[in-house]
């Protein structure tokens, strides 16, 4: 049996946890998942700035601070905190902690290669639209394949105390100290789905032990010291979700079922680089306290394809708020946004979009809200999207003058005007995946 | 006897770019064959009114007592382009605990 744990579910994640999970009690694995989709469209503009950033800047100061007890109990660490600069990344961990081994897996990141794939003859057409690359060619900022675990295992066989990737698969942090530890095969559908399900679920770090829990979420225990997840994984491909004793939270097959849920598409086909996960072959037990067996898994082959990850320039955007007070809020905040939108077609701006909710009454659920007559306060939320960065600019001008020009009542503009955003958008396509050549590289 | 769902029944939801995902959990698997019954992909799209643009999938997990629900064009163009405050669709799972179902069990 292994111990495999997940101290981070994105960047900006708790960061006490990763450092309470290797103190508080045994673990083998440290899996930390700091991507998101946009994440590394983020870091791509901090490497335009400098070529030494783009990587996960927590990440190097952690891994100085657990490196002693890393080293005592044999505990490796493995994250895709490498973003689009993954060796600048490990350069920095070495910096910070001079006695770790540090694997690198590159490969991952085509940026370059868009031209070579096109000329291929790769549709790269977007999943969601079906829409041509050609459409975002000149706007694109980064672009990543998937890459699975098997990489990520080879890299841990090179005996490294921490091994980083860029845009792994965050199901692949978990999966891959299993293929490397129980010597599972790329063929191992079963097992390998057990795996991938295994890091779905502590994926997102304390959404399994009782973070954003519905179920009697106010008797879940001592949520101020909530223990992230624990996976206890057998050669077989069973495994035990848990989390340290004495830490606060819940792990409960019901807790489980709502993470299995998260951000799920077809049940039966969740798929990944490695293998073809089907959920409805899950069979959970509680077989004791905070201990949740799951078997019964079944997966079938790996896609003929791997999926990219590429981001692009999509205009600007920005949304600010006042807040209306008892007597009718909710009609005065409603007369603001009347104004503000009279005012912002008055000096002929145009935008793809302008949209306002009134936060109390129905931002969360729109229609969907009960109705409240008449509440004590309503918070006014505008948000407009343009190509046109000026016209972004000149909205953010006219909220705050409605405190003396507007319906009375106004306030809560204390933090000044809100800012313009660059809009980065997210673009998912395919190509064979033969054309994806990672490699491993070793430092220290 | 019509009640909410929160009466029998459990929600998460995400985000999928511009697809909000809801998971629907029975508390008593007992529960699962009222919830096939009720909570169909025609319901759903007319609870959520407007606020789904496109079509809603659903998908059937037995095994766990549950349903995936896949509300497409839902959140505002999604990820970064939305301007909601809600653009991952977090809270439209706590929306669905309001909807009205029957759960007298009947015979197939």
């Amino acid at each position: 049996m292994i111990r495999i744990a997940n101290g981070q579910g994105f960047w900006g994640d708790w960061l006490e946890a990763p450092v309470r999970l290797i103190e508080q009690g045994p673990i083998d694995y440290l899996c930390l998942d700091y991507l998101a989709e946009i994440t590394m469209s983020i870091l791509q503009k901090q490497k335009q700035a400098d070529p030494s950033l783009g990587y996960a800047r927590d990440f190097p100061p952690l891994i100085g601070r657990i490196a002693k007890r890393m080293l005592d109990g044999n505990v490796r660490v493995i994250a895709n905190a490498g973003g689009v600069n993954p060796v600048a990344c490990a350069e920095a961990v070495r910096k910070a902690a001079p006695g770790i081994k540090v694997a690198v897996v590159l490969g991952d990141d085509v940026f370059g290669r868009i031209d070579e794939f096109v000329a291929k003859g790769y549709k790269m057409a977007d999943m969601d639209t079906g829409e041509p690359i050609a459409a975002i060619r000149g706007r694109i900022q980064s672009a990543n394949a998937y890459i699975g675990a098997f990489p990520l295992a080879e890299a841990l066989s090179t005996g490294a105390n921490v091994v980083i990737a860029g845009r792994s698969t965050d199901t692949a942090l978990a999966l891959a100290p299993m293929v490397h530890h129980f010597g599972w095969s790329a063929t191992d559908w079963d097992k390998l789905a057990a795996g991938t399900i295994a890091g779905h679920i502590i994926e997102c770090g304390a959404q399994c032990t009782g973070g954003n829990c519905q179920v009697d979420w106010q008797n879940i225990p001592d949520m101020a010291n909530i223990g992230y997840p624990i996976v206890e994984a057998e050669p077989d491909g069973t495994f035990v979700v848990t989390k340290h004793a004495g830490t606060g939270g819940r792990v409960h097959s019901d807790v489980v079922k709502e993470q299995l849920l998260y951000e799920l598409g077809d049940p039966k086909n969740y798929i990944t680089p490695d293998c073809v996960a089907d959920f409805t072959t899950i069979h959970l037990d509680d077989i004791g306290p905070d201990h949740v067996r799951v078997s019964g898994i079944r997966g079938r082959e790996r896609p003929a394809t791997l999926k990219l990850s590429i981001s692009y320039e999509n205009g600007w955007k920005s949304t600010g708020t006042l807040v209306y007070s008892w007597p009718q809020a909710l009609e005065k905040a409603r007369a603001a946004d009347k104004i503000v939108r009279g005012r912002l077609a008055s000096l002929g701006l145009h935008f793809d979009e302008i949209y306002t909710e009134f936060c109390g009454v129905n931002a969360c659920h729109g229609p969907v809200a009960q109705a409240c007559p008449d509440p004590p306060e309503v918070q006014v939320r505008i948000g407009v999207r343009s190509a046109d960065r000026k016209a972004v600019d000149r909205f953010t001008r006219e909220l705050i003058p409605l405190v003396l020009n507007g319906p009375p009542g106004a306030t809560g503009f204390g933090d000044g005007r809100p800012p313009v955003r660059e809009i980065v958008a997210y673009w998912s396509a395919l190509v064979p995946r033969e054309e994806i050549r990672t490699s491993v590289e070793v430092l220290g | 006897m019509k009640v909410p769902l929160s009466k029998i029944a459990h929600t998460r939801s995400g985000d999928k770019g511009d697809t909000c995902n809801i998971g629907v959990i029975a508390y008593d698997a007992r529960h699962y064959p009222v919830l096939v019954r009720e909570v169909t992909p025609q319901r759903v799209k007319s609870f959520f009114g407007g606020l789904v643009q496109g079509k809603v999938e659903r998908f059937e997990l037995p095994n766990l007592g549950a349903l995936n629900f896949l509300l497409h064009d839902s959140l505002g163009g999604g990820g970064t382009l939305s301007l909601r405050i809600d653009a991952q669709g977090k809270t439209f799972g706590a929306a669905l605990l309001g909807i009205e179902i029957d759960i007298e069990e009947r015979s197939q």
